[in-house]
């Protein structure tokens, strides 16, 4: 074949200098563009855009849910399809998300969708539906989380994960910081991860008919 | 690359004995903990109220366990074995090859406590936290420098085709293990990623399609450019085509990952790229699916004895099929539907136990017979397994076809009012009789992968020498 491939096999360091940059080209091209280009990320006007920082106990019933692998099963990224409308609502958006170290936009739906699942039903509903999946929905085939009942949120730590998320980006305050501790103080896993679930797809004000993506 | 028997001991040989040894006991582990899970799924109340076995820890143990323990095992063994027989020459660093091998089974040890306690990242299939990360680039980096060394010490004067395989999945590999695992940490246990939303889902698919894409096509493919040609005793098909879809694949898989991401909230210029490279990339994949079964033109009747042949050139015939199926499902249309669903579950495994697992027991036995110089204990045995792997594979993927495809078409049914047919809760309920066929199709595979494992104790306590037709041939 052609004297530059003949070259290719018979210098390990041309080939894998080849290599190294032909492999590197679409990682570039996907990935960095996301970073500046402004079509990424929605705009929103002030009345929409509520979107904030986990609380101290959201973000501690946040790492709860990472720590269960619940993403292995659910979804947090609803398409603009119909169907997905009327079963969740509305499609999610960029910036419902930036705030999310890392996504949890998962990639299975063995059980449904959760980008809006906040507020859809009561805490008391979510603590039952915890412990025992299949007393509320007979046919599912969620395993039960009863040790987020018994088991309590460890304070200690909650203010170091804060201020490591503000580092990569989360607007974290000096107050945030000051009273994350006292937050997340003697409540259980149980109530952080309800926390968390129910404010889930709550954060923008969405507007009837108004087209969010380009 | 023919090898003269009585220069084998400049050969280190043990590193991959252990690397061979190794990979088929994490085949039996990896399985099981796969035929678990699905229990699980059929099955709920095989959670057992244990946090350490709920089915959201250990699916991230079933997943790290078959592609890292298992396919990171023979890529090692397999890599360490070609490189040195290929080149005429001994592994460059005995210590660094010993080093990937103890690194690499403490990052498996390591996996297995951590990810039952819910020590986990939560980036799919990059769940391993930090420390661990930055071991695993450490012993990936000796191993990719220990591998370019060796061919730069090389006596052969071109470097075979199954090493250009290698060497760029070690690079990319690289980059992808780096790139998406960049954390900023808490504690001992605990980061967060520094990439977040729609930036973290491209990185993170960017890495998940490419472990896909290199560390488990790029390097069994050079598995199968080995151990195909070897076994079936003819030159590779046609060196051109290997050029061209080496580059090609090379180049161009690493563009793929945006597919996961159709109609999300990521860009559709990102998604619709990732597509359109989706679907050109069949023709790389074929190539080398057809270069690999056209060696064996002229050969054809090996294939009724020679069951090592046989796991090759059936892997081979998943591998056609699965990387038909992607393209596919990487359509737009095609992806509304089978995004979310057991679609992708059953077309991962018809790659990871069609394609992936099979080559490898066949690499895994050929390498076997000329390691230890012995003939394998039981060929029967070996047919057995063969046939447990392909039946097996072919009542999983069936399953998840079915499953996947009832899952799409439920979830957006209408009645004639144009309101929902299906509750959610109504899919799940249809498909247990899938779970339950599926956690069978499992169960099958994994039973073979005990068999073989019986079968290698057996064959290597055997004493050297018996039956040394493999050895005196190779």
């Amino acid at each position: 074949m052609s004297s530059f491939q003949e070259k290719n096999e018979k210098n390990v360091w041309l080939l894998s200098g080849v290599l190294a940059i032909s492999l590197l080209v679409a990682g570039v091209v996907e990935i960095i563009p996301l970073y500046y280009l402004p079509d990424t990320m929605e705009t929103l006007t002030k009345e929409e855009d509520n979107i904030r920082p986990y609380t101290a106990l959201e973000l501690e019933g946040r790492d709860v849910y990472i720590r269960e692998g619940c993403y292995t099963c659910h979804s947090q990224m609803i398409r603009p399809f119909r169907d997905e409308k009327e079963r969740y609502g509305h499609y999610s958006l960029a910036v419902e998300s930036k705030y999310d170290h890392p996504f949890q936009w998962g990639s299975k739906r063995t059980g449904p969708d959760l980008a809006r699942v906040g507020g859809k039903y009561s805490d008391e509903w979510h603590r039952q539906h915890l412990m025992d999946p299949k007393s509320l929905v007979p046919e599912s085939v969620m395993p039960r989380y009863p040790w987020l009942e018994s088991d309590m949120v460890d304070a200690s730590v909650t203010e170091a994960k804060m201020r490591a998320l503000s580092i990569v980006g989360v607007p974290y305050t000096d107050a945030d910081f000051a009273g994350a501790a006292q937050a997340v103080q003697g409540k259980t896993e149980m109530e952080a991860t309800i926390a968390y679930l129910q404010v889930l797809g709550t954060m923008v004000n969405f507007q009837e008919g108004k087209d969010y993506r380009k | 690359m023919s090898t003269n028997t009585l220069e084998e001991p400049k050969y280190n040989f043990e590193v991959v004995k252990w690397f061979t040894i190794t990979s088929v006991i994490y085949l039996v582990v990896g399985t099981l903990l796969g035929t678990f899970i699905a229990s699980q799924l059929a099955y709920p109340e095989l959670n057992f109220d244990s946090p350490y076995l709920s089915f959201g820890r250990l699916r991230p143990l079933h997943t790290n366990a078959v592609i890292f323990a298992f396919g990171g095992s023979v890529l090692m063994a397999t890599a360490y074995y070609i490189v040195q027989r290929t080149c005429g020459v001994r592994v460059w660093s005995d210590k660094l090859a010993w080093f990937t091998f103890a690194g690499w089974n403490t990052v498996i040890v390591l996996a297995v406590i951590t990810l039952p306690l819910g020590l986990t990242s939560g980036k799919e299939y990059a769940e391993l936290e930090w420390p661990i990360d930055i071991l695993i680039a450490l012993v990936w980096l000796a191993f990719m420098f220990n591998f370019i060394m060796t061919l730069a010490t090389r006596k052969s004067s071109h470097i075979y085709v199954a090493n250009w395989f290698f060497l760029g999945m070690m690079i990319m590999i690289t980059y992808l293990h780096v790139g998406n695992s960049m954390a900023i940490p808490v504690s001992m246990m605990k980061s967060y990623s520094v990439y977040s939303g729609v930036q973290d889902a491209m990185v993170q698919w960017w890495y998940g399609h490419n472990a896909v894409g290199y560390f488990l096509t790029a390097g069994f493919l050079g598995i199968m450019y080995y151990f195909v040609p070897k076994q079936a005793e003819a030159p590779v098909f046609s060196y051109r085509l290997s050029v061209l879809h080496f580059w090609a694949l090379m180049f161009g898989y690493a563009w793929l990952g945006a597919h996961h991401l159709h109609y999300t909230a990521l860009p559709d210029w990102t998604g619709s790229l990732g597509a359109a490279v989706s679907i050109a990339m069949i023709i790389p994949s074929w190539g080398g699916a057809i270069n690999g079964m056209m060696t064996l033109s002229g050969a054809w009747h090996k294939l009724r004895d020679d069951y090592i042949l046989r796991f090759l050139i059936v892997s081979l015939a998943f591998y056609a099929m699965s990387t038909f199926e992607g393209p596919v499902m990487s359509l737009k249309t095609v992806n509304a539907l089978s995004h979310y669903t057991d679609w992708t579950v059953g077309h991962v495994h018809s790659g990871a136990l069609g394609w992936v697992a099979m080559v490898s027991i066949g690499a895994i036995y050929h390498m076997v017979t000329r390691l230890w110089g012995v003939k394998m204990y039981s060929n029967a045995l070996m047919g057995v397994h063969f046939w447990m792997s392909t039946v097996g594979t072919v009542i999983y993927i069936c399953a998840m076809w079915v499953s996947g495809i009832m899952q799409g078409l439920m979830w957006r049914a209408t009645d004639d009012y144009g309101n929902l047919m299906y509750t959610f809760v109504e899919s799940v309920d249809a498909m247990h009789p899938y779970y339950a066929l599926r956690a069978l199709g499992g169960l099958i595979f994994f039973l073979g992968g005990v068999i073989m494992l019986y079968n290698v104790v057996m064959t290597i306590r055997q004493p050297a020498g018996s039956g040394v037709t493999a050895t005196a041939k190779a």
